[in-house]
C-alpha cells in the first residue's frame, strides 16, 4: 500500500528579551544554577508576575511577518501540572486568546517547487527551568535560571507530507525568527526547539491517522532523522498488523530512533484557565502599525532583492537569504569584491564547506566578511588565482591575518611577469617532447584540447602562481610556432 | 493608653506624651500577658518592634516624623515580612522565613509603623471561624467560646483585646468585615486593586484584597493612607491617585441616599440583628440621609458562584506548595510523586485540601463551562446587580453578618454552614466592589456589624459615612467585658 504522511510542527522559540517574561531576572544563557531566578522565577508566596511587553513587541513582529491575525485582546491562562522544574506548579501560556493568530507562510523545496504551509496560531508562554538529574547522583538537582525565559510557540497546520517538508517549514520559521532579531535561533543551547506530531494514512485517504508527538527536538539533522524514523515506525507497526498509539515521544539521537514517553491515557488534565494575576494585554491598529514600521527585510523580499539587485540564480538567492547573517556577510563581500557571483560562489562554496566541517555558525566564522572580501578582491585584480585564493583562505582561517599579509609572507603572489613565464614554457616544452610531437602532428581542431597538459605542467611548474591567462597565451604562441 | 485609636496615639507620640519605644513595650508586655486567652498572635515581633520603635523615636525627636512615625501594628500572618515566619497558619509554611516584605509591609515600615507581631488566620484564609489555623483556633475577646470570625480572625481579636490598636487583614469572600463584626472593630476591604496584592500570599487572586481593622473609622483612613496606591509589582492594582482618606471625613451625610438591599433583610438572618441594622438606619436618616429599597437579585447565587471560584484559583495558586522549593517536605519521600503527596497531604490542613479538591474538580475537563465559565457569568450578573443600584443611591446597606459570633466547634463539622455565614460579604469580592463594617450593637453580650458598601473607589465616601455614624453613636467604644 502506498502511505502517506501528516506532519505538523510546534515550535518553541525563546524570545531574545534581556529579562524574563513575568520578572526582572536575566535570561542570559549559561550561567552558575539557579543564579538568575529571583523571587517571582522561584514561585515564592505572595510574589506576582508582570508582563514584560518586550515579549509582546517580538511576537507581534512574528505575526506580521507570517502575515497573520494579531490577537486585538490576548489572555494568558494557566496550564496547570506538578514538575520540580515548574515552580508555580503552572505554567502561564495563552490557551483561548493567542496573541498570534492564523497565518502562513511560503517554503520552497530543492526540487524548486514551492508550498504553503498554515501557520494555526503562536502564543506567549514561559518556559520551564531544567532538571539537572547526572550531576547529582541518586538525588534531581533543579536549575530554575530557564524557568520564566519568554517562549512564542508557533503552531503549524498539518500541512507537510515528508520530513524535507518539514525542515523547509523549520529552517523557514528559523530564518524568520532571527531575520527579526526575536530570537537568537541557537537550537543546541535550546533557544529554538521543536515538537513534531506525525501520523500516517493510506494515501487518498481524508481522515488522519493516530498521530505521536516527539518532543523537543534541537537541531535539523534530528528533526528530519525523527520524522523519517516515526514515519517507518508507524508504516511498519500498521502493516504488521498493530496500531498507533497516541503518545509522546522522546527522539534519542545516539540511538535515532523515537520511545515514548508517556501514553494519552497517562496525560494531563491541564484544567486550563485565565490566569488572575495577569490583566488582558489589548492592543490597537496604531500599536501593530507602529510595530510594522520597526520590521526588517524578511527573508523573502531578500530573497527578491537579491536576484534583482546581484542577479543571482533563484536557487543562490534562497541559500543566501534566509539566514540574515548569511545573508549580510554575502553583502558585505559581494560589495568588497565588486563581484556578486564570485562572493555567491565562495559563500556558499569553500566558506559553508569548513563551517560544516567545524560545525560553525557564521556569526562564528574564524574569516570575517571583511577578509574574505579582501581576498576576492585579489582574485578580481589577478594577484592570484582562484586556485591559490583557496590556500590563502585556508591561511587565514587557522592563522587569521588579511589576504594581502597571507600572500606576501607566503610568497603565493601571482607570477605576471611574462620573461618569467615564458622561461617556464620554454622548459616544459623542453621536457615534453613526446607530447610537444603529438601537439604538432594533430588535426588543429584538437589542439586545443591538448594544450591542458602543457597549462597544468606550467602551473604546476610555477607552483600555480603563474597568471593562466598569460600562460595560455604564451603556450598557444610557442607551440603553434613549432606546427609551421 | 490600650483603648486610644492610632489618632490618638499618633498625638501622644508628637507630643511626648509616650514614646514608640514606652507604647510598643507596653503593648508587648501586654501581649505576653493576655494572648494566652485568645491565641490571636502567632508570632510576636519583640526585637524587631522594639529596634522599629527606637528608629521612630530618633525620627519623631528630628522632627521628620508622619502620620504613622513609631504607631504599633500587627499584621496578619498572609503578609510576608522579611526575616520572620510568614506561615499563613500553615504546616505547610511554618518553616517559613520570608526573604522579602510583601508591598504594603514595606510601605508600613516606610511610613515609621512598628510591627508588633503576626496575627492568626484560617489556614491560607480559608474559613470564617479562625478554626483551620494549623496553630489552632482564635477566641473571640467577648465571649472566648466563641470563635473571633475569619479568616482574619487573630486581627479582629488582637485589637477587639487592645493588644494592638489595629492591625492589617485580608478579604477574599468577607475575611476583613466578618471577624470585624464579630469582635466589634471597624473593618475596610477597599476596592479590588486598591492595595497592591504583592507578598499577600494569594489564595484567590481575583478576590483577595487587603485592608484595615481598627477602632474607628477615622483609623482606617489613616492606615488606608499608608496601604494604598498602584504597585509595579502587581498588574492587578489600580494605576490611580490616592487621595487623603482622612480629608472628607467630616462631611455632613445630609441628602445621603442609603440603599436596603432586600435581599439583606431575609432568609435566615437572626432577628435582633436585623433590628440593629434597622435601628442604626435610622441614626443615619437622623443625620439627614435618605433611605430606600433597593434589589440585588442575584445574592443568593453569589454563594455557588463565590464557592467555585474561590476554590479555583486558590487549587492553582497552592500548587507552589511542593516540598521543593521551602516549606514542608515529607520524610523520606520515594520518589516524586510520594515527595508531592506526602509533602501536601500532611503540609495542608482538611479544609485547604477541601478547597483544592473542589477548585481542581471545577477545572478539570468537561466541566470547565459548567462550573467555572457559569461561575464566571453569574459573577457578571451581580456586578450588574450592583452598578444598577449604586446609580441610584451613594451607598448599600444591611447586616454584616446573618448570625453573631458562633461558639467554637459549632459549624466545624458542617462546612456549607460555615460558607453561609458569608452570604452578605462575598458578592462584595465577586463585584470588586469596596465594603466596610462597622460596629452597631451586641446580641446575648457579642457584637454585631453593619456593612457599608459603595461604588468603585468610593472608599472617601464610605470612610465618610462611618465615621459620621461613629461621632454620632459609641458601639464603636464598647469592649469586651475585663478590658
Amino acid at each position: 500500500m502506498e502511505w502517506e504522511a501528516v506532519i505538523g510542527l510546534e515550535i518553541h522559540a525563546q524570545l531574545a528579551t534581556k529579562s524574563k517574561i513575568f520578572s526582572g531576572a536575566s535570561t542570559a544563557f549559561g550561567a552558575e544554577p539557579n543564579t538568575q531566578a529571583c523571587a517571582v522565577d522561584l514561585a515564592l508566596p505572595g510574589t506576582l508576575p508582570v508582563f514584560n511587553e518586550e515579549a509582546l513587541r517580538m511576537a507581534v513582529k512574528f505575526g506580521l511577518a507570517v502575515d497573520a491575525e494579531i490577537g486585538r485582546k490576548s489572555v494568558f491562562d494557566r496550564k496547570n501540572y506538578f514538575y520540580p522544574d515548574l515552580p508555580k506548579g503552572y505554567q502561564t501560556s495563552q490557551l483561548f486568546h493567542p496573541i498570534v493568530g492564523i497565518g502562513h507562510i511560503d517554503i520552497t523545496l530543492e526540487d524548486g517547487t514551492t508550498k504553503r504551509i498554515g501557520v494555526t496560531r503562536a502564543h506567549l508562554e514561559e518556559d520551564a527551568g531544567k532538571s539537572l538529574h547526572d550531576e547529582f547522583p541518586g538525588m534531581t538537582g533543579i536549575d530554575l535560571n530557564r524557568a520564566g525565559t519568554p517562549l512564542l510557540e508557533i503552531v503549524s497546520e498539518p500541512d507537510m507530507r515528508s520530513a524535507e517538508e518539514a525542515v523547509a517549514y523549520v529552517r523557514k520559521i528559523h530564518s524568520l525568527v532571527t531575520s527579526l532579531g526575536i530570537c537568537d535561533g541557537n537550537m543546541s543551547e535550546g533557544s529554538f526547539r521543536c515538537d513534531c506530531n506525525v501520523s500516517v494514512r493510506p494515501k487518498g485517504q481524508e481522515e488522519y491517522g493516530t498521530r505521536t508527538e516527539t518532543k523537543n527536538i534541537n537541531s535539523f539533522r534530528f528533526i528530519e532523522k525523527a520524522i523519517v524514523g516515526e514515519i517507518e515506525r508507524q508504516i511498519d507497526l500498521i502493516e504488521d498488523g498493530g496500531r498507533v498509539v497516541q503518545a509522546t515521544r522522546l527522539y534519542d539521537a545516539d540511538k535515532n530512533e523515537t520511545r515514548s514517553m508517556r501514553s494519552k491515557e497517562e496525560a494531563n488534565d491541564y484544567r486550563y484557565f485565565p490566569c488572575p494575576d495577569l490583566l488582558p494585554i489589548v492592543i490597537d491598529e496604531d500599536y501593530i502599525d507602529a510595530i510594522r514600521q520597526t520590521l526588517p527585510e524578511l527573508p523573502d523580499a531578500r530573497k527578491a532583492r537579491f536576484i534583482e539587485e546581484y542577479k543571482l540564480s533563484e536557487y543562490d538567492a534562497m541559500v543566501l537569504s534566509a539566514d540574515h547573517n548569511m545573508a549580510a556577510y554575502f553583502e558585505v563581500i559581494a560589495k568588497t569584491a565588486n563581484d556578486a557571483k564570485l562572493a555567491a560562489n565562495w559563500v556558499m562554496g569553500e566558506l559553508s564547506k569548513l563551517l560544516n566541517q567545524h560545525d560553525l555558525d557564521i556569526t562564528n566564522s574564524p574569516v570575517n566578511a571583511e577578509q574574505l572580501g579582501g581576498l576576492l578582491l585579489r582574485i578580481k585584480d589577478d594577484t592570484i588565482s582562484g586556485k591559490i585564493a583557496k590556500q590563502v583562505f585556508e591561511v587565514m582561517w587557522s592563522e587569521g591575518g588579511n589576504a594581502d599579509e597571507i600572500i606576501e609572507s607566503k610568497g603565493l603572489k601571482q607570477v605576471t611577469d611574462s620573461g618569467a613565464i615564458e622561461q617556464i614554457v620554454d622548459e616544459v616544452i623542453a621536457n615534453n617532447t613526446p607530447q610537444v610531437e603529438q601537439y604538432v602532428n594533430a588535426e588543429p581542431d584538437k589542439r586545443g584540447k591538448m594544450i591542458g597538459f602543457f597549462m597544468g605542467q606550467v602551473m604546476k611548474a610555477s607552483q600555480g602562481k603563474a597568471n593562466p591567462g598569460q600562460v595560455q597565451g604564451v603556450l598557444k604562441q610557442k607551440l603553434d610556432a613549432l606546427v609551421s | 493608653m490600650f483603648d486610644k485609636t492610632l489618632a490618638e496615639l499618633a498625638i501622644g507620640l508628637k507630643t511626648g506624651q509616650f514614646s514608640s519605644v514606652e507604647l510598643t513595650q507596653a503593648y508587648l508586655a501586654r501581649i505576653k500577658a493576655e494572648d494566652d486567652k485568645y491565641n490571636s498572635f502567632i508570632t510576636v515581633t519583640d526585637e524587631l518592634a522594639l529596634e522599629q520603635a527606637a528608629k521612630a523615636d530618633a525620627t519623631i525627636a528630628a522632627g521628620d516624623a508622619g502620620t504613622f512615625t513609631g504607631l504599633p501594628i500587627a499584621h496578619k500572618d498572609i503578609f510576608c515580612t522579611q526575616g520572620v515566619r510568614t506561615s499563613c497558619a500553615s504546616k505547610m509554611l511554618d518553616n517559613f522565613i520570608s526573604p522579602y516584605n510583601a508591598t504594603i509591609v514595606d510601605k508600613f515600615n516606610q511610613a515609621g509603623a512598628v510591627t508588633l507581631g503576626k496575627t492568626n488566620m484560617d489556614e491560607f484564609a480559608m474559613g470564617s471561624s479562625n478554626e483551620s489555623s494549623f496553630y489552632g483556633p482564635c477566641s473571640n475577646p467577648w465571649n472566648t467560646d466563641c470563635v473571633p470570625g475569619g479568616s482574619s480572625g487573630g486581627s479582629a481579636a488582637a485589637v477587639s483585646a487592645q493588644l494592638t490598636p489595629a492591625a492589617t487583614g485580608s478579604d477574599t469572600g468577607g475575611s476583613i468585615r466578618q471577624p470585624a463584626a464579630l469582635c466589634g472593630i471597624t473593618g475596610l476591604k477597599p476596592t479590588y486593586g486598591r492595595v497592591s496584592r504583592y507578598g499577600m500570599i494569594a489564595f484567590a487572586s481575583s478576590l483577595d484584597q487587603g485592608g484595615p481593622m481598627t477602632k474607628t473609622a477615622e483609623d482606617a483612613a489613616i492606615m488606608l493612607n499608608v496601604m494604598a496606591g498602584f504597585d509595579q509589582r502587581d498588574s492587578t492594582s489600580a494605576d490611580r491617585d490616592v487621595p487623603d482618606y482622612t480629608a472628607e471625613l467630616n462631611k455632613p451625610l445630609e441628602g445621603l441616599r442609603i440603599g436596603l438591599p432586600k435581599e439583606f433583610f431575609s432568609g435566615d438572618i437572626n432577628a435582633d440583628i436585623a433590628a440593629q441594622t434597622q435601628a442604626a438606619i435610622k441614626e443615619f436618616e437622623k443625620l439627614g440621609a435618605t433611605v430606600k429599597e433597593v434589589s440585588l437579585p442575584n445574592t443568593a447565587l453569589s454563594i455557588p458562584a463565590y464557592y467555585i471560584i474561590a476554590p479555583a484559583e486558590a487549587s492553582s495558586n497552592l500548587s507552589r506548595f511542593d516540598g521543593v522549593r521551602y516549606g514542608y517536605r515529607c520524610e523520606n519521600p520515594t520518589d516524586l510523586e510520594d515527595l508531592y503527596k506526602r509533602s501536601r497531604g500532611e503540609g495542608f490542613g482538611p479544609e485547604v485540601k477541601r478547597r483544592i479538591l473542589v477548585g481542581a474538580y471545577a477545572l478539570s475537563e468537561g466541566f470547565y463551562d459548567a462550573y467555572y465559565n457559569k461561575a464566571q457569568q453569574i459573577r457578571r450578573l451581580i456586578r450588574d446587580d450592583f452598578s444598577k443600584v449604586l446609580s441610584e443611591v451613594d451607598v448599600i446597606m444591611g447586616p454584616t453578618t446573618p448570625h453573631p459570633a458562633f461558639k467554637i466547634g459549632e459549624k466545624s463539622s458542617d462546612p456549607v454552614a460555615m460558607y453561609m455565614e458569608d452570604v452578605f460579604t462575598l458578592s462584595l469580592n465577586l463585584a470588586g466592589l469596596p465594603g466596610m463594617s462597622i460596629p452597631c450593637g451586641t446580641v446575648d453580650g457579642l457584637p454585631t456589624g453593619l456593612q457599608i458598601i459603595g461604588d468603585y473607589f468610593a472608599e472617601q465616601k464610605l470612610l465618610n459615612v462611618a465615621h459620621q455614624f461613629q461621632l454620632a453613636t459609641d458601639w464603636h467604644k464598647q469592649s469586651p467585658q475585663g478590658i
